[in-house]
């Protein structure tokens, strides 16, 4: 397999903070497969997609190193890597269409005129599955659903055929059935591209789904990585086993039973 | 089954925006019983969040009648009405949002059992200590700030006070929905352990069909604003009967690799 990013020893802390968010990260991200990163609140989940992505915020101190075989002079933003945030509602921008927030990253990317752009907003909205791809074209977020906005966020996310797209809490607004939806459409989407897919979420059991590997994140440390299957029946890390035992599905014991 | 404890029928509930009228809650009838644990689960925008703002009268129905404690729940006014209104607690998703930004933790409580007068003047003390001991809380947190405490810690705060009037309903709103999953379950064992104790009912709304199975006896699933199906909440979700219900048992995502052994008959029988 080849690699598209190894991660050596990155420690990453914020500015005034105390405490660093990420401590020592060292991981290699295999091409085309779906990497699940977990963790609960605080792990630093968010900030090692965010490190991956150069998204961090200015005089963050960074230390460690990422690289990038394959890609010289590091990867470009919005090209090389997709970067599909949780809240849809406030990362597309409320003041552009539709359409041309989608088409921004084909026309400057892949140099598409306006009218070869349109088309191509029109195949990628129907390549997320929403419907009168047209209308949607000419809306503006405010007046889509949350997982309406979501899909259109993925369609621009993946307008310049990045290589490596990274979802961060895609589903953690939606509900249950648009969450299912979207994963679905993630998953389909990364393994007919050719995509990497790097999924982070709280969500284990999500992430359990569709993952080939998950690597698990606690108070900024890497306590587990490994295939998922092994991960979930052979958790080697504490934080893992106390994941799997929180969860809930329609197997897990009810706490009360049927009448009071 | 007992006397209910809340009994709603037909309620109707329109919101208008812009040029479209958008029926929220649309002929909603239920019942929940003493000590009874209702889930309510739908999808985004299916009324049940307008449900419990009616039900608690934020809002208010445009038709429909509320049975609450044997009394016309919508008839009632003032002061009736706020004596009254102790019984049916309401805990929300984001209790930052829900609390005073310059409270403490210990003046949450306090506030909410001077106003009712829980307990005399002298005891307040003794009985906010005694209601964050009770939520798993330390006693050390009863002078900080509601900002400066955890999601978890501060969910508990709002269970502690939703408590501490010794209500006979408490409306719960995904109040579990933004916990961690380690937090989650502890909040959730509370919450069972308190009914248990003090015989409240829960209405338990989430999207959150697994999370709302281990907690409830019944389950009633929404749907653009009607209930479109009601039962217990073993036969409910083993058989079905309607799309959006066989759409939630499909989404709930599952451990893969994972297998757990079948539940023994018995163990449903002696959780009581």
């Amino acid at each position: 397999m080849t690699t598209v990013l190894g991660i050596a020893d990155l420690t990453v802390t914020y500015r005034r903070a105390a405490a660093s968010a990420l401590i020592g990260i060292s991981l290699e991200v295999e091409a085309g497969e779906i990497l699940a990163i977990i963790g609960e609140s605080g792990s630093g989940k968010s900030t090692l997609a965010r490190a991956i992505a150069d998204l961090l915020p200015e005089r963050t101190e960074v230390a460690g190193l990422l690289r990038w075989p394959g890609l010289e002079g590091g990867p470009r933003a919005g090209r090389d890597i997709g970067y599909v945030f949780q809240d849809p509602g406030s990362s597309l921008n409320p003041v552009l269409s539709i359409g041309e927030q989608v088409g921004e990253g084909a026309r400057r990317h892949l140099g598409l005129s306006r009218r070869a752009a349109d088309a191509e907003v029109l195949r990628l909205l129907t390549r997320v599955r929403l419907p009168e791809p047209e209308r949607i074209a000419r809306a503006f977020p405010h007046q889509l659903s949350g997982g309406q906005r979501q899909r259109v966020a993925i369609a621009a996310a993946i307008a310049a055929q990045p290589h490596l797209l990274i979802a961060d809490e895609v589903t953690s607004s939606l509900d249950v059935v648009v969450q299912a939806a979207i994963v679905e459409l993630l998953v389909e989407l990364v393994r007919a591209e050719n995509m990497t897919l790097i999924f982070v979420t709280h969500d284990l059991a999500l992430a359990s789904g569709i993952a080939d590997r998950v690597a698990v994140m606690a108070e900024g440390r890497l306590v587990e990585l490994g295939p998922v299957a092994d991960v979930i029946a052979a958790p080697k890390a504490a934080e893992t086993a106390a994941l799997i035992a929180a969860h809930i599905d329609l197997t897990t014991p009810p706490l009360v039973g049927e009448a009071p | 089954m007992t006397e209910p404890l809340l009994t709603a029928r037909d309620l109707r509930r329109t919101f208008t925006s812009g040029r479209r009228h958008i029926t929220a809650l649309d002929g909603v009838s239920l019942a929940i019983a003493p000590g009874e644990t209702l889930g309510l689960v739908g999808g985004s925008g299916c009324g049940k969040s307008t449900l419990a703002r009616v039900l608690t009268r934020l809002i208010a129905p445009e038709s429909g009648a509320i049975a609450f404690m044997g009394d016309d729940w919508l008839a009632l006014g003032g002061g009736r009405l706020r004596a009254a209104r102790r019984h049916m607690q309401m805990v929300f998703q984001d209790p930052l949002a829900a609390f005073n930004p310059r409270a403490t933790v210990g003046g949450v409580l306090a506030d909410a059992l001077r106003i009712h007068a829980v307990v005399p003047k002298a005891a307040r003390a003794a009985e906010v200590a005694r209601l964050i001991d009770r939520v798993g809380l330390s006693s050390g947190l009863i002078g900080r700030s509601i900002h400066d405490i955890s999601g978890g810690q501060r969910q508990r705060v709002a269970i502690a006070r939703a408590i501490s009037v010794r209500p006979r309903l408490v409306i719960l709103d995904e109040a579990v929905s933004a916990l961690d999953v380690s937090v989650r379950g502890r909040i959730l064992e509370l919450l069972v352990d308190l009914q248990r104790e003090t015989g409240v009912g829960y209405l338990f709304i989430s999207h959150d069909l697994a999370v709302v199975r281990a907690v409830s006896h019944r389950i009633a699933v929404m749907d653009a604003g009607r209930l479109v199906e009601e039962g217990p909440a073993a036969s409910v979700i083993a058989a079905p009967s309607s799309d959006v219900l066989a759409h939630l048992i499909g989404a709930v995502p599952r451990l893969t690799g994972i297998i757990r052994p079948e539940r023994s008959e018995d163990r449903q029988d002696d959780a009581y």
